[in-house]
């Protein structure tokens, strides 16, 4: 898995609450079997008009993103559809990190995975964060380990993660590999239940 | 210690302590479809793992395929591709799977329940956010992303951390016309689409005690659109009775052991949750959403928000969106939203009790001549059952399309898709922009109310309606 540390990158907001996965990345691109290539599929439906010229008023598509790599977004950023593809069409597309007051579970859970780091900021640092956004072009770093976020101006703020999601994102840590390791665990578990429920 | 249902199914399940106040949960049941498994068989593949409970994992086609004509064929090339991946997946890993040509496929949270692998107590997850459906069981049934699902499949296990616990209580005796679809509409509208995020809730009370399995499905299957992590029932006598004697369901001596076992699966008298939240079921109406998040809904008797109203203060700039999306204006009544495509089908509403609702209302009418309207059953168990009791003919004679079993325009990703502009009442559980296909406006409703708006041509209040049965 991918790791994350820190990361400076230019910053783009998407001023809107509950953005759920299915404006991330629209049902049709669902149907591939792979995990790359989704970055021009995001927010396929906001950021093209019906004939897929992209639509001017869409945020994203305004010339002071460009190359942007944190999005600044509202609450409850992507609830609904479990679909991991949405986390890999922000990744394909370039974000490294997302900042918002509020995420959806899976969808948070789906990031760490992909090293994608959610940043959960109280409402008045993102409220600071747009008025930043609404002077131009800026970037922001992200310091996961200092659990950080500050711009150049003078900005800072501290965030919370959960321990262990810090450090698989940190380590980039194969979780796979890790649970593998307690094998020994598992099928005694499987023993014991099995022996549980014939007894019971 | 007193302890909540969940946390009793939790502990059972930890086997033991992860990294940095995780724990690592054992999973009963794994359950698998063709658009979010492909990447995780392929990290298995290139990891040279292999998938360690073939016995525990089972597998669908439902989310891309076509529900008409012969389904054998899909002409959509890259559907046909992710169909035969699983299959492949499905052959090279030792997974059954329910193919086309099963009569047991269906919608994977259909078809669980039915062949009697949702059992009262166990951990089940699904690449799907609808799989807190399962948990109408007792069950702990969440949905999580493809790279949980390769985890699973690897490890059987999943490294998570223990969310906070919500108590919702719904009070009072569910009024005629009011159903189970309506109870969690009325409890997303209250609580918002991120109101339970962290927790597990916990349904009970008069209201839910009254519910058949299917009608609890139907409020555990919503449980994601208000952000909990998943949705639970007690199991009960209702539960038992639902259980005893299909495939997978234990028989005999086990029958009574387990039966025995479930029974003690309830929260303690005074355990505690991190949240609750009571509703008066008695005094609700039949909800109707008008915008493009399912806690965006109004009873059927109300009209469309102003936003510039003082209620609508915190969140003026959504609902400004969600009206331009939805061409509604401020004020317009419920009632006087006209719509142009019925669909019936989905996770939420698709089981025999749901077809049952829909055709007894449109029993003896034809729909309006403005509306085009479709029944896709859950599975083919449930096609079939229908077909015995002739629903199927009752919806054909009033002009709805009968179809074959699968996810359909719920989701839109096969052809089973509203044009631009088109508005649906929808039994489905999602309202998103575009969830029926580009530019769809959807309105979440009961099988009922669906079946009143088909005919009508508008949305109406089912208390009031003139059954010809």
């Amino acid at each position: 898995m991918q790791s994350f540390t820190v990361h400076t990158g230019i910053a783009a907001l998407l001023d809107r609450d509950n953005v759920d996965t299915d404006q991330i990345i629209p049902k049709q691109f669902l149907k591939r079997t792979e995990r790359t290539g989704y970055g021009e599929c995001l927010f396929f439906d906001w950021r093209f008009d019906r004939e897929g010229k992209p639509d001017p008023a869409f945020p994203l598509n305004e010339p002071q993103y460009k190359g942007a790599s944190i999005l600044i977004a509202g609450k409850n950023f992507g609830c609904g559809s479990s679909r991991e593809h949405a986390v890999w069409a922000l990744r394909d597309y370039g974000f490294r990190a997302v900042i918002a007051p509020s995420f959806a579970d899976i969808f948070s859970s789906n990031c760490v995975k992909n090293g994608v780091l959610t940043v959960v900021l109280r409402p008045s640092e993102i409220a600071t964060l747009k008025k930043r956004d609404a002077a131009g072009r800026f970037q922001l770093t992200v310091d996961l380990q200092k659990r950080e976020v500050s711009a150049r101006d003078g900005f800072s703020a501290g965030f919370e993660i959960d321990a262990f999601r810090r450090t698989s994102l940190l380590d980039g840590l194969d979780e796979i590999g890790m649970t593998l390791r307690h094998e020994a665990e598992i099928s005694a578990y499987e023993k014991r239940a099995h022996k549980a429920r014939a007894a019971s | 210690m007193k302890r909540t249902m969940f946390e009793k199914i939790w502990q059972r399940h930890a086997v033991c302590a992860g990294p940095e106040g995780s724990s690592i949960v054992y999973i009963d049941l794994h359950l698998v479809h063709e658009v979010t498994s492909p990447q995780a068989f392929e990290g298995l593949r290139l990891a040279k793992r292999r998938v360690r409970r073939p016995d525990r994992t089972f597998a669908t086609l439902d989310h891309n395929i076509p529900t008409n004509g012969n389904r054998m064929v899909i002409s959509d090339a890259l559907a046909r591709t992710q169909v035969e991946t699983l299959r492949d997946n499905c052959s090279q890993f030792g997974v059954p799977l329910f193919d086309l040509d099963s009569p047991d496929q269906g919608i994977v949270h259909v078809i669980g329940p039915e062949l009697g692998l949702t059992q009262p107590g166990s951990t089940i997850v699904c690449g799907d956010s609808h799989t807190s459906t399962h948990g109408a069981f007792g069950a702990l049934a969440f949905g999580i992303g493809t790279s949980e699902v390769e985890h699973v499949l690897a490890t059987q296990c999943l490294v998570l951390k223990k969310p906070r616990t919500m108590q919702v209580l719904f009070h009072g005796k569910l009024p005629a016309g009011v159903t189970a679809k309506d109870l969690i509409l009325a409890l997303i509208a209250q609580i918002g689409t991120d109101g339970a995020t962290g927790h597990v809730i916990e349904y009970a009370g008069d209201a839910i005690r009254g519910l058949s399995m299917e009608a609890r499905m139907t409020v555990c299957n919503m449980s994601i659109e208000a952000g909990a992590r998943a949705g639970m029932i007690a199991p009960d006598q209702t539960t038992f009775d639902y259980l005893r004697g299909r495939r997978f369901a234990p028989e005999g001596a086990e029958w009574r052991r387990a039966q025995t076992e479930w029974s003690t699966l309830t929260t303690d008298r005074s355990a505690t949750f991190d949240k609750t939240v009571e509703i008066d079921a008695s005094r609700l109406a039949p909800f109707v959403t008008w915008g493009t998040n399912p806690g965006m809904a109004a009873p059927v008797t109300g009209e469309v928000p102003d936003p510039e109203s003082d209620q609508a203060k915190s969140d003026r700039g959504s609902i400004q969106r969600a009206l331009e999306y939805m061409n509604l204006r401020p004020h317009t009544r419920i009632t006087d939203i006209a719509v142009d495509r019925v669909f019936i089908g989905s996770c939420t509403n698709s089981r025999l009790e749901d077809l049952r609702a829909a055709a007894r209302v449109i029993k003896g009418y034809k729909i309006s001549k403005n509306v085009r309207a479709m029944v896709v059953p859950g599975s083919q168990q449930v096609k079939h059952a229908a077909e015995h009791e002739g629903l199927h003919r009752i919806f054909e004679d009033a002009g709805f399309e009968w179809r074959e079993s699968g996810c359909s325009m719920c989701l839109g990703m096969n052809s089973d898709r509203l044009n631009a502009g088109e508005r649906c009442a929808s039994t489905s559980n999602r309202n998103f922009e575009g969830r029926q296909g580009a530019g769809s406006r959807t309105h979440l409703v009961s099988p009922a109310m669906a079946a009143a708006a088909a005919v009508a041509g508008h949305f109406v209040d089912i208390r009031k309606w003139q059954y010809k049965d």
